[in-house]
């Protein structure tokens, strides 16, 4: 992959005697969208957490548009953001002082405009000027999508992009996803475990288990390579080890 | 990407950084009056106590009717130093109860701007405390603080930057330890309190103890004190002393915050903090 925005190379996390990254080695090209996909434990959110810098590798290099993470943290961090249902924003904070906030913090220009913007978008412009802890859980989740598209990033971390959304606002902001990358070029790297929004978003799907990269594809290249109908399914193959048995495993699918 | 949502880079950007985080907590101070009214309630508190006492012993102690003020002012300077400490551990505290450190650390914020932005809040918020208390000072004792002039202010910036140091270990040591650590941010200063010689001169320590004190810029910032309000003399000895001891405090206090900054990176506490 020539274009590779995202190169992750002999990474390794070790917390004690537990290995959460195990020597993952993937690139991700420019423009593309990318799921993280595996159960809980897989290494999902401590991959996602070296990505943006918030921990230290115990072994291995990460290098992001060009330059190593660990070297350059910060020429790296304003082209990228990160939203996460679980990391959360002042709660007595009003949603535009949340974003006004962030959206210094990002160097942007015109503050107003922007928020003016992805209120419009996301559509904030009800509960703007409520206070961030007010909210229900998916009117959060698109405040802090919201956040996350404050810089247009050129790359876009998402844990669990539509958690706690309704059906109706969870399709409408993976459409948001998609035309942002459309219209911007961004490279989108997400983890979820709703497999259909895998299967509309992404170009690429990295399945991890146990801290290590097992398997790697399309969404169609897996559904073929496991016979299975869709990723729902392939997920659990790899859940329970059935790619071993099926002779899937090579050990470094990457 | 649009060219147009960024500003130019370099210092611009890092002040507007820092600003940001001001403007945070200013919204947080600005949207909750208790808050506000907490700033200046036990600085008051204290001034009207040692008033009273103030205008008890200086009818019974010689010493201290030479200077009758020197009570209120060790109380409203000591409150400059505590009030530092605790402006900066509680707004960086004030993140992690928010669990938004998260969003922070992977925003272009830097940790020394962080840092900047920590004490500048402390500098508001000591000012809006201290500052009041001392207002109140003025029609209740017919005392004013600001009678000093100058060397006020020499004393006022050593205290706070000694304030700002053990603020800044303590919230290295919270980042570290969890939020079980917090007490230290309300208990850590009163270590120091004893032998700063906030009340009484140095001299009247055991002399092993005495060395302890004048290795505290604090010691020497009372020492000072006194000297001005007793014997009308400023001492720049006493400042110079102190604001050599206090570059090495602070150096100290950013080294140990970004130690266990670097610390909590390794051990993926970032993410986890506040749980």
């Amino acid at each position: 992959m020539s274009s590779a925005l995202v190169r992750v190379a002999s990474l390794c996390k070790q917390f004690g005697d537990v290995r959460a990254v195990d020597d993952l080695n993937f690139e991700v090209a420019a423009g593309r969208t990318t799921a993280l996909l595996g159960g809980n434990g897989a290494g999902k959110t401590t991959t996602l957490s070296l990505l943006l810098g918030l921990l230290k590798p115990s072994a291995g290099t990460i290098t992001l548009f060009g330059l190593d993470i660990e070297r350059h943290r910060y020429r790296v961090l304003p082209r990228m953001n990160f939203s996460s249902p679980y990391v959360d924003l002042p709660r007595r904070l009003t949603v535009r002082q949340n974003l006004a906030i962030y959206a210094r913090l990002y160097g942007i220009l015109d503050v107003r405009r922007r928020i003016a913007v992805l209120a419009d978008d996301l559509k904030l412009g009800e509960i703007l000027d409520r206070p961030y802890g007010q909210l229900s859980a998916g009117q959060r989740t698109r405040v802090v999508i919201a956040k996350s598209m404050l810089n247009e990033p050129e790359l876009l971390l998402l844990d669990e992009p539509t958690a706690s959304l309704d059906p109706d606002t969870a399709d409408y902001v993976r459409g948001l996803l998609e035309q942002y990358r459309k219209r911007t070029g961004a490279t989108i790297l997400l983890a979820s475990h709703n497999m259909s929004e895998v299967e509309r978003l992404c170009d690429d799907v990295l399945m991890l288990r146990r801290g290590r990269l097992v398997d790697r594809g399309t969404p169609a290249e897996l559904l073929t390579r496991y016979g299975r109908r869709n990723m729902e399914e392939v997920f659990i193959d790899i859940a329970r080890e059935r790619h071993i048995a099926i002779g899937l495993d090579d050990g470094d699918s990457a | 990407m649009s060219s147009d949502l960024y500003r130019a880079q370099g210092a611009g950007a890092s002040l507007r950084r820092i600003g940001a985080l001001l403007i945070r907590h200013l919204y947080l101070l600005r949207g909750s009056w208790p808050r506000v009214l907490e700033l200046m309630y036990w600085p008051t508190v204290q001034m009207v106590l040692w008033g009273f006492i103030t205008l008890f012993l200086v009818n019974h102690s010689s010493w201290l009717a030479q200077a009758s003020g020197v009570l209120l002012t060790g109380v409203l300077l000591w409150d400059v130093l505590f009030r530092g400490q605790l402006g900066v551990s509680l707004v960086f505290m004030e993140e992690m109860w928010s669990r938004n450190l998260g969003h922070l650390f992977v925003s272009p914020l830097r940790t020394t701007e962080l840092a900047a932005a920590l004490l500048s809040m402390s500098l508001v918020r000591t000012l809006i405390g201290v500052g009041g208390a001392a207002l109140v000072a003025i029609p209740l004792f017919h005392f004013s603080v600001f009678d000093m002039g100058l060397p006020l202010l020499a004393f006022f910036a050593n205290l706070i930057v000694m304030g700002w140091a053990i603020g800044l270990a303590v919230s290295g040591i919270v980042l570290r330890y969890g939020l079980g650590a917090e007490s230290m941010a309300w208990i850590a200063i009163f270590a120091v309190q004893p032998v700063s010689g906030v009340y009484y001169p140095i001299a009247i320590l055991p002399e092993w103890l005495q060395w302890v004190a004048w290795a505290l810029p604090s010691s020497h910032v009372f020492e000072g004190m006194r000297a001005v309000l007793i014997d009308h003399h400023f001492r720049s000895d006493l400042l110079l002393n102190a604001a050599l001891l206090n570059l090495v405090y602070l150096a100290a206090g950013l080294a140990v915050f970004l130690a266990y900054f670097r610390i909590a990176r390794v051990r993926g506490q970032l993410l986890q903090i506040g749980e």
